[in-house]
Order: C-alpha cells, then structure tokens, then sequence
C-alpha cells in the first residue's frame, strides 16, 4: 500500500489540459487525485510530501522509438536495465522497435516482451511489431495478430523498407488497424558504406558520407505511398531540412503523417565526429547547422510531432573500434531531457512545446489503447515526471542504469535535470538530493 | 652542450631569426598534416636535410636511437611504405618489427587496441601504423605511451608522404610559397591529396585538383574553416596552365566497378598526364607520384621517366624524412 | 644573476691568434690538416682559426662543420629535442689530421659524441681538440689540445659565449644560474 504523496508548490504544465500553473499534486493510489492549492480535502490522512518548489511537474514522457536490445542483444540493453534507463530519463513509457533477435514479427515474441517488462520493468513498454516477416523487406508479417497480441505500430526500423510496391501493400493493410507504419528512411544504395554526414566534415576525415538525399529521396516516397493508400504514416528519426520541407508540404495536402525528431539530431552536427568520436557514429547521421534551425521551426510549427529518443545501446567494446567498424547508434534515455533544455535555455523552444512534444503528443499516436497517456487529468494513472529546468550536471556514464554508455556527452554539463519519475503512483526514479517528507497526522 | 645552454641556443636562435618559434616541436604523435604550423614543417624539412647528408655517407646509419624498437603494424600491403620506414629505423639504430595485422587484430576477438597495448607492453616504443580504415590511428593514438606515426589511414591522410613530397618539392623550387600545384586524379579516396593539401596550403602553395566529378570529394566548393582552399578545375589542360608542379595520383581499378568510371579508358582519354599536356604547365614544372605508378594509366611512361619527373628522388627522400621524423618524436622528455 | 665578462672582444682575437700559432707550431706540415667546427658556435671559431692560419702561414686550411646531435647520449632526457642541422665536410676525413673546434669543454660528452661522429664518417690520422674555454668538471676522460683560456666555475655557473657572426657580439661571460632539473652537460 503506496502513502499518497502530495507534490506541492510546482510549476504544473500539461499541455493536453492547457494546464500551465503553479500548484500542488496529489497523487492516491495510483491515480491522479485532484489539482488543488492548498490539501485541506487530505487532512485525515498519512501522506508523503515531496518538495517540487522551482520545478516543474509534468506528464511521465513517452518515448515513442527506442531500442532495448532484449532478446538476442542482451549484453547490449535488457529490458529491466532499458526500463531503468527510462525511469531515470523522466520517461514513463517507451516503445520499443522490434529489430531483436528474433524479430518481434510474431505474437509469441510480443508476448515475450509483454511478460518481461512486467515482471522486469518499472514503467511502462509498449512493443512495435515488425511491418516485415522477419524483418527482410520481403513478405507482410501478420500484422493483424501483432494488434491482437498488443502491438501499438509496426516497423522495420534499422532497415529502411526498400520495396516500394510491398510498402504500399503494408500501408494499405494496416489501414484495417488505425496503426502508423513507422519507416526508417534511407536509400541503402546511396547511403552504402557511409559513416557521417556527406560534407566537408567527411571529407576531411576521409571518410564515406551519407548524403541527405538519402533521407529525403524516401522521405518523398513513403508521402507518396501514403498519400495514396491513405494510410497513417509516421517517419522515424528524420534530420535534414529537406526532410522537414517534404512533410510540411505533404501535411499542408492532407496526407496522414505524423514524424519525430531525436535530442541529438536537434543539438548536436556534425563537427562532432571530428576526432573519430565512435559515440558520434549514429544513423541517420549527425547533420549541419542549417538542418538543425529547419528541425527547429519544424517543432514548433508542428510539422514535426514528437521528440523520441531512438536510444541505441551497445557495449563498450561494440563502440572501441575504427570508426568504419563501429556499431552506429547513441544511447539517449538519460541525457534526453537535459540536451532538449538547451534549446529552451536558447529560447529557441518554449517549456510548454517541448513537454507535449514528449508528453501529449506522442500519447496522440499512441492513442488509449492503453489508457489515456501524457496526461495529469484527475482518476487517470498517475505517471508525473518532475524535472529542475535550472539544475547543471555533469554526464557521466558510469552513473548511466542503461548498459549503453555509448553517449558523445559523456563529461559534458548540461542544464536540465530529471528529479522524480513517478509511474502508477510509484516513484521508480528520484535524484538523491530529493527527500520524501512523511507528514504523520497520528501522534 | 647541455640542457640548459640548448634551452638557451634555440632561444638565441629564435631571436636571431632562425626558427620562428619555441619550442617548435612538441608533438607525441604524427597522425595528420592538418595542425602542423609551418615553422614545425620547416624544421622536419631542415631535419630532414641531415638525415640526407647520413644517407650520402658510406656508412649510412647513426647511433640515435639505438635500443629503442619500432613496430610496423600494416594492415594494407606496401612494400615500398613499409621496407621506407624499416630502413629510417634501421639507419638510426633503432631495432625493428614488421607485423601484418593479418596475424593479428583483423580476427575478431583482438581488437586494434588491444594489439597495440600488448606492444607496448612488449616494449614499443614507436608504432607506425598503416590502416585501411580512415581514423584508426586516433583510437590507437588515444590509448597508447608510445608514439603513433601514420603511415596512412584509409582515405584520411598519409602526413610521411605529403612531407616528403614537400621536400623533394623545395630542393628543385627553393620556395613553396606562392609555387601553383595541381593534383591530378582520385582525390575523393586520396589520403595523399589531402594531406599534400595540407601541406601545400601551410607553406603557402595554391593548389588546384582536376578529377571527374564523381572523384571529387563533398563540399570543397565551399568556402570554410574546416578544410583548405583549393581551386577546382575539371579540364586538365585548364588545370595545368602555369603549373609549377604536378602531382598525379594512383588510380585503383576499383573506382570503375564501383561505378565511379565508366571505364579506365575514358579516364586515360581525359585524364592522363602525356607530355603535351605537361607542356601545359611552367617549362621547369617537376611531376610527383607518390607511387606505384600505373603506367599509361594516370601518368605516360614518357612522363613518369621522363626529365621532369622526380618521382625516383621521391622514393629516397621518403627515408630521409622518415628518419627525420623518428628523430624528432623519439627524442625529448615529454611523457 | 651576476654577469662577469672574462674575455672581451679583444681577448678573444688574441687568443684565437695564439692557438692559431700554436696547431701550426704542433704539426711538421699542414698539408693533411682539417678544422672542423662543433656546430654552432664551434663553426665560426673554426673559420677564424683557419683565416688566422692563412694569415701566418699562407697555407689554406679545409674547414667544416660538424652535427653530433645524432651522437648524443642524453637524446632522451632532454625537454627539447636538438635541432639537427647539417654535417658538411667538403673533403673526406680519412687519414687527415683533424681539429675538432669548439667555444667551451665542459663535461666531454659532446666530444665524445664528436668523435664518434667523425670515426662513422671516416678513419681520421689523428683527432684533436681545441677549445675557446675549458671550465673543468669533465665527467669522461678527454682533454683539450689547444685551451684558450681556463676558467674553472662551479656547477651553478653558467659559461656563454657569444661570437659576432652568431650573436652579434664577441664576449665570454660567466652567469650566476640556480641549478636546473635536467641532465646539464654544459660544454664539450
């Protein structure tokens, strides 16, 4: 039995209830009890007080695209250390991509994952099926029993789909299930061998460039395929401004696509890989400047819907090779927040977009499948991630509860800190310089 | 002469404006041409000028570092690279073991940088490492106490030959400065052209490079801080107008299959150096190849062994300024 | 930092005069005679010794330079690393008398290192040693042939020795100097 906890004197900002306050937050079992100022209604009973004075108090974030490795890659992520991961990085659901070993294209392998999280994980996992059997790009997985068993979307993502007629097939079949197809975008032909970024970056270093292009030329193709079929569409990870261009056009003629765009794509370029930083190495590629103010004004113009991680684990010594032989891939969960807030700091990006952008957004996609998410409305679970927009800290891996330490952020301050995580009233994160008062109302 | 009163003679020889600045050279590993000022180019050259005068003696080798070891680690085969560095070493006295990664790290279970560790701990004290894939040097670098020399790292750069070919440059051109290059081929796979770029740039050269497009790396058309400027001129007669000197590039037979070519013909048609187009370039224009040279493929056999090819003096300058640049990263007490 | 000037400019000349007549009186014949500078200050007080030679005795006496650094035994306990500047004999050094030439013999180490440079380049008839100033405290047996001038000096003290075509000046100073962490070999 969970004390009901009382969140007094923060800043409360969900943007699904166009809730932007200073107040309190009661928490009781599990739910949401009541925004109120002042608890007078809770006087009778034990609770816990955390202190959020100077911090904000949102809906738990949700990840829509990230990778916990578990089964086949377990030395990489599992889904306990993922869940952790999350919980740490203020997130109180993540989805998780299916390019596992085996592939998450049948209901065994989604129930697998199902049963895992639950007895495993702290919050909440929500598994994507593949669109492909087996992910090959070759023939249809059972999309309908990967509904049934509990899939939220279905994916290829670490391949693009390359077959355009088998992609319109698997848009045009998903339309019986109102799910997003989510496509990995890239043209494999022009991004073979490619590192980085095709530029004057790759150039210097010598090494093979991946040209946005590549991106874009899919990008074009899959808004093509949806405008035709009609189906929902959702493009993964995109990072050029040409990108961003394609889907505003494609959203201003109605085509149902929904995209997102990661933490790193939106801080960090290229020039990042100067020094062959392996931590750097991630596909799609860190970009230019130029693509990042264009990611920018997507996000708040809208044309971009949501932030999500894509986090990437792999081990130390996946990541202790040449450049040309290292895994690509950023592990992003518990710097998430903290590189997002210096786009707020830089006044580029309001609290208040950045939130829904993790928060209501997302759970939009995600729709009630699984109850109403991104949200702090009253009776409904109380998933509340609680940050200090202010604090500064120094990343440091070894503190990471992901196994991915893989991270180009490693040693670096950011402003921005996570302080509680809190999922089905249960506090499953909180930084050591957060204490729960008990307020007894016994003797 | 000691220490201190050493301390003081570079001092004094600063002042009296004979290098430009001190200390000159505190580098612990040679891994690119892209951060040398030109006063640490200038004492590899000047260094380079003694070792020289070691190779014109009867008995070329000197007691320098004698008891230290040196280890070629190569995972591309080079005869010529590789027996250029065992006989600098060799020359100064310093022991020597040749190793193909082959034996070693490219099965998996090794890693690069376990290899070298284990080098070390056998008592390395100077690697040189040539490597298939751009970068690799730096992660070996950043995990090592040995020195690192490149000795060429994929597409990236190969800082051994752009000094050399600066060298052999300056003892028929006397200056670099103001002197017009043109590189003549695959400069989008070249570690050559790049770090000859370089090079060539900090002394003060213009450098053009002529290729077909589908040769010529991203973004070098824009003008910006992280790569040096060079003019780009796809015709080769253009390319080679006034040129002071020419430098022609291997071409691997690889580009075609890869769909880079249409075929090595149309390439030879369009981009081989033959005497008249040489006689494009100044009267006393020198050509350079860094070699081996393709024959009748990226250079004509009347050129390559023609007058005004030093492509020879090239092969004996390698060992010069590799023992140069031995010399310089062995010596001083800097860990 | 005390400055004393042991020799001035005037000094130095006639010292170097005296050692000039004194290789001359030593040697039956300078037919097979070579100076041979110890760079760098080594170079140029060579150069006068051979015009001072040409100057008594009409005869033309060969002069080169001579780079040991490569000889060095302290290559790796020093900060700096030497700039190695060229060795240039213009005749061959086999069965030659050669006089190696240079500003101050300390320790011996660097001629020591001299020599041996000289023997890879050839088999000298003989070798011998003149120096500016020899201010003691040799750590190898080597002595010099021809001493312009004795000035024994404590370990603290440092010898300079500057000469116009390198410094600007002619001027021999003894400087007062705190001991120093690295391996201080001072003088030949």
């Amino acid at each position: 039995m969970i004390r009901p906890l009382l969140i007094k004197g923060g800043r409360i900002i969900s943007p699904i209830q166009g809730v932007d306050e200073t107040n309190d937050l009661i928490i009781s079992d599990g739910k949401i009890l009541e925004l109120s100022n002042g608890q007078a209604g809770l006087s009778s009973s034990d609770y816990d007080v955390l202190n959020a004075e100077g911090l904000i108090v949102c809906p738990g974030f949700i990840d829509f695209h990230c990778h916990l490795r578990e089964p086949g890659f377990e030395e990489k992520e599992t889904i306990s250390s993922g869940n952790q991961a999350a919980a740490r990085g203020g997130f109180t659901t993540i989805c998780c991509m299916p390019n596992t070993s085996p592939p998450l294209d049948n209901r065994a392998a989604i129930d697998y994952i199902k049963k895992v999280a639950a007895t495993e994980g702290v919050i909440r996992t929500l598994p994507i099926g593949c669109i492909s059997r087996g992910r090959e790009g070759k023939e249809l997985a059972e999309m309908g029993e990967l509904v049934q068993a509990g899939a939220i979307a279905f994916s290829d993502d670490g391949q693009p789909l390359r077959n355009s007629r088998l992609m319109r097939q698997a848009m045009e079949y998903s339309l019986a299930f109102s799910l997003p197809i989510i496509d990995h975008c890239e043209d494999t032909t022009l991004s073979e061998d490619g590192l980085m970024n095709e530029g004057i970056i790759a150039t210097r270093l010598g090494l093979c460039g991946i040209p946005a292009a590549a991106e874009e030329s899919i990008v074009a193709r899959d808004l093509a395929l949806a405008h035709l079929t009609g189906a929902q569409l959702h493009i993964a990870h995109i990072t050029t401004e040409g990108s961003v261009e394609l889907i505003r056009r494609a959203k201003e003629k109605g085509v149902r696509v929904t995209t997102e765009v990661t933490p790193h794509h939106l801080t960090l370029t290229e020039e990042k890989v100067i020094g062959y930083d392996t931590n750097a190495k991630v596909n799609p590629p860190l970009r230019t400047r130029r693509d990042i103010i264009a990611l920018v004004q997507g996000l708040k113009e809208g044309v971009i819907d949501i932030i999500a991680t894509d986090h990437a684990p792999h081990t130390e010594n996946d990541k202790l090779s040449e450049f040309a032989t290292a895994p690509f891939g950023i592990s992003g969960l518990e710097t998430a927040l903290g590189s997002l807030m210096s786009l707020v700091h830089a006044g580029e990006l309001t609290l208040a977009i950045l939130i829904a952008k993790l928060t209501s957004e997302p759970a939009k996609i995600i729709g009630n499948k699984y109850g109403k998410l991104g949200t702090l409305g009253v009776d409904t679970s109380a998933e509340v991630t609680i940050f200090d927009p202010n604090k500064e800290w120094i990343v440091d891996t070894s503190d990471f509860a992901s196994k991915g330490k893989n991270t180009p952020l490693n040693g670096k301050k950011l402003k921005g800190k996570v302080m509680a995580t809190i999922y089905q009233g249960k506090l499953v994160y909180k930084d050591s310089s957060i204490t729960l008062k008990g307020e007894q109302r016994k003797a | 002469m000691g220490g201190v009163r050493q301390k003081d003679k570079l001092a004094r020889e600063v002042k009296s404006g004979m290098l430009e600045t001190t200390p000159i050279w505190c580098r612990h590993h040679i891994l690119d041409l892209d951060d040398f000022t030109p006063a640490e180019i200038e004492l590899v050259l000047e260094t380079t000028d003694a070792m020289k005068e070691v190779l014109s003696r009867s008995i070329k080798k000197v007691p320098t570092l004698r008891g230290k070891t040196v280890i070629t680690l190569f995972n591309e085969s080079s005869t010529r690279t590789r027996s250029s560095f065992e006989l600098a070493a060799k020359n100064l006295s310093a022991d020597v073991i040749n190793l193909s990664a082959q034996a070693s790290s490219a099965v998996k279970g090794e890693s690069l940088v376990d290899t070298l560790r284990t080098f070390e701990a056998l008592g390395a004290d100077i690697v040189v490492m040539r490597h298939s894939h751009s970068g690799a040097p730096y992660i070996a670098a950043r995990h090592m106490q040995a020195n690192m020399i490149n000795a060429g790292d994929g597409w990236h750069a190969h800082p051994t030959q752009a000094l050399l070919d600066l060298y052999t440059i300056r003892e028929h051109k006397i200056s670099i400065k103001g002197l017009k290059v043109t590189i003549i081929g695959d400069i989008k796979h070249s570690r050559v052209a790049r770090s000859n770029i370089w090079g060539l740039t900090a002394m003060g050269a213009e450098v053009s490079v002529c290729c077909p497009f589908t040769l010529l790396p991203a973004g070098l058309d824009i003008v910006g801080h992280h790569f040096p400027r060079v003019h780009i001129e796809p015709e080769i007669e253009l390319a080679l107008r006034g040129a002071d000197v020419v430098m022609t590039l291997r071409l691997q037979h690889e580009r075609q299959q890869s769909g880079l070519l249409p075929s090595i013909r149309e390439y030879v048609k369009l981009y081989q150096l033959t005497e008249a187009r040489l006689a494009q370039a100044k009267a006393d224009a020198i050509v350079l190849h860094p070699g081996p040279v393709n024959e009748d493929i990226e250079i004509s056999l009347a050129v390559a062994q023609g007058p005004k090819s030093v492509i020879n003096e090239q092969i004996t300058n390698g060992v010069a300024v590799r023992m140069a640049l031995l010399y310089l990263l062995a010596g001083g007490n800097r860990r | 930092m005390a400055n004393k000037v042991i020799m001035t400019a005037a000094d130095i000349r006639r010292t170097l005069a005296r050692i000039a007549h004194e290789i001359i009186e030593s040697h039956k014949s300078t037919e097979h005679l070579i100076l041979i500078g110890m760079r760098t200050r080594g170079v140029p007080l060579a150069k006068r010794l051979a015009a001072n030679i040409e100057r008594f005795e009409g005869a033309l006496i060969p002069v080169g330079a001579l780079d040991f650094s490569l000889y060095r035994d302290d290559l790796f306990s020093l900060d700096l690393q030497p700039i190695v500047k060229s060795t240039d004999i213009p005749i061959g050094v086999s069965d030659r008398v050669i006089v190696l030439v240079d500003d101050v013999l300390y320790t011996g180490r660097s001629a020591r290192a001299a020599m041996d440079a000289l023997i890879d380049l050839g088999r000298p008839q003989a070798i011998q040693l003149a120096v500016l100033i020899d201010r003691g405290h040799r750590e190898l047996p080597i002595r010099a042939d021809y001493i312009g001038k004795n000035m024994p000096s404590a370990r603290d003290e440092e010898i300079q020795v500057h000469l116009k075509e390198v410094d600007g000046t002619d001027e021999v100073a003894i400087i007062f100097r705190p001991p120093v962490k690295e391996e201080n070999h001072g003088g030949s």
